[in-house]
């Protein structure tokens, strides 16, 4: 089956990286296939920056996402921008601290659009005490939510991505987000 | 031991050229190739190779051409207005058979166009962007594996042939990451030297030289003028001009079994070809596959080697398929190279997506049920 993500946040969220950890997790150590994708124009500086990964048990050949099963929104801009991408019955995860949820409420109704809230910065700020690992927390939630990839492999993918010396803040960060859901 | 990553194309293709052997780049960052040369830079040191970042990109093909002399397997990456600015030094490169890899990641064009999209609007520039009759030869890689793969046959190819060989890429699979794995033994073509220095000819009339290096006590001379079997300018002598062009020509096109490369998936008894190569081969499959659990008779033809350019096999393929659809980013360039080779058997079309976005798979089934009938 494949399953196409989009995570989509503001530039210097570490939006691309959660993508990488993500395709990482999924290829090299769940042993399936993975293609990950990112947005390159100007609006990756501080913008809205977007990341997708398809995860799939068969050969991926069209490596884009046009309409996403699962949309991880990291900032209200990003959310608004590619909210109507998002398949009918898909799957969407908010960071709530971020995003005005009143202007989603009726596409989510309308498009049964299974519903999630994660408050990664939050958490991030104030349970781990450093904003930055917002993404992995993150990643910690979509993980429980949506089981795209295992917990062991997510692990292993961070710890394999993020820079040396700073694995155990981020694999603190992803447990916290992971048994918040 | 073999090793399992999770990379870019770009990297990957960096990644192809270390393993290959090479230990000379020279180039000029450009989007969307730069991470070809980041790579390299940080890299190159430790296998006691050298990076030189220049003023431009003539100068950058000028440099690995000089690497190559120098005994090093050389490369360059770049995108479209920085092959532009190569194209004399290309021509220098076929006319003195100089071993080189250069890298192209296409973005839109013309001109600057756009740096963070894709296109492939580069391939008969690599086909006929130096003035002049010779014979390029070109890959076109579709995933990050290609990529990989594909950078360490373009140098045993450029090495095997003593002729530049060029990486047709695109910014979708330069940029995108996916899985590859690097198997521990690769095969690697090494440079074929002289073996001895007595009555050494490099350019002797006879099929591909081997090649010595500066430096090594052989008296030879290299140049871009028309030269006689000893290296020396003979640009008078119209025998002279003409034997050396034709082997030129001849040493590839002679080749030609060892060097082109397709994939065809379902061409047998198809009765619709979509032709494509580089990333939109990844829709047309998407649309292949498709079409077929519709029931309709279609097949996928992938140029590996987008030159020289497959004409046996297209028509092969034309014998059997009414209607052959070419897939690629640019407004027809390889679909006139189908179109002069199956014409007179199949009907040809052409899906021509330019603005930086590869052609969609429903876009392309459309056109498989448009001309099917459906």
């Amino acid at each position: 089956m494949r399953e196409d993500i989009r995570i989509a946040g503001f530039g210097g969220q570490g939006v691309i990286l959660s993508g990488i950890i993500v395709g990482k997790a999924a290829s090299l150590f769940d042993n399936k296939n993975a293609v990950q994708t990112q947005s390159y124009g100007p609006e990756a500086r501080g913008g809205a920056s977007r990341c997708e990964v398809v995860i799939s048990d068969e050969t991926i050949d069209y490596p884009k996402v046009q309409n996403p099963d699962i949309f991880v929104a990291m900032s209200h801009e990003a959310l608004m921008t590619y909210i109507d991408d998002l398949k009918d019955g898909g799957t969407l995860i908010i960071d709530p601290g971020t995003i005005t949820e009143s202007e989603i409420e009726e596409f989510v109704k309308e498009h049964n659009i299974k519903l999630y809230r994660a408050p990664a910065t939050e958490i991030a700020t104030n349970e781990i005490k450093l904003k930055i690992v917002a993404n992995i927390v993150m990643i910690g939630a979509f993980v429980k939510i949506t089981n795209a990839i295992s917990k062991e492999a997510a692990i292993k993918a961070i710890e394999d991505s993020v820079p040396s010396g700073t694995e155990e803040k981020n694999i603190q960060a992803f447990e916290a987000g992971y048994n918040f859901v | 031991m073999v090793k399992e990553l999770f990379i870019q194309g770009n990297e990957a293709c960096a990644e192809g050229a270390l393993k290959a052997g090479c230990r000379f780049f020279a180039g000029y960052p450009i989007t969307p190739s730069t991470e070809v040369a980041e790579t390299l830079a940080i890299k190159l040191p430790a296998y006691k190779g050298s990076f030189v970042q220049m003023e431009d990109e003539i100068g950058a093909a000028g440099a690995i051409i000089g690497g190559s002399w120098g005994g090093s397997k050389s490369m360059t990456a770049t995108s479209g207005p920085g092959f532009s600015l190569m194209q004399e030094n290309i021509g220098y490169a076929f006319m003195s058979e100089t071993p080189i890899v250069i890298v192209d990641v296409q973005r839109g064009s013309p001109s600057t166009g756009q740096p963070t999209m894709v296109g492939q609007g580069d391939m008969m520039q690599a086909r006929w962007g130096s003035h002049g009759d010779y014979e390029p030869i070109a890959l076109s890689p579709s995933s990050v594996q290609e990529f990989f793969d594909f950078t360490v046959e373009a140098f045993n190819l450029a090495e095997k042939f003593r002729t530049p060989v060029f990486v047709m890429a695109d910014e979708i699979v330069g940029h995108m990451r996916e899985k590859i794995i690097i198997p521990d033994k690769i095969d690697i073509v090494p440079r074929k030297m002289p073996e001895s220095q007595k009555d050494f000819l490099p350019f002797k009339n006879n099929g591909i030289n081997p090649m010595p290096s500066f430096g090594e006590g052989f008296d030879i001379h290299v140049t871009g003028l028309t030269h006689d079997e000893r290296g020396y300018p003979d640009a008078n002598n119209p025998k002279t001009h003409d034997t050396l062009v034709r082997r030129l020509s001849s040493k590839i096109l002679d080749n030609k079994k060892d060097i082109v490369s397709t994939q065809k998936d379902f061409c047998e008894e198809a009765d619709i070809v979509v032709v494509s190569y580089g990333a939109p081969f990844r829709s047309a499959l998407n649309a292949v596959n498709i079409a077929r659990d519709d029931g309709l008779k279609v097949g996928s033809f992938k140029l590996n080697t987008p030159w020289p350019f497959p004409e046996a096999e297209i028509r092969e393929i034309s014998k059997n398929a009414s209607h052959i659809i070419v897939v690629e980013m640019n407004l027809g360039q390889i679909y006139w190279e189908v179109e002069r080779v199956a014409c007179s058997n199949s009907k040809t079309h052409l899906i021509g997506k330019i603005g930086g976005e590869i052609p969609k798979p429903n876009e392309i089934l459309a056109e498989i049920k448009k001309v099917g009938g459906n």
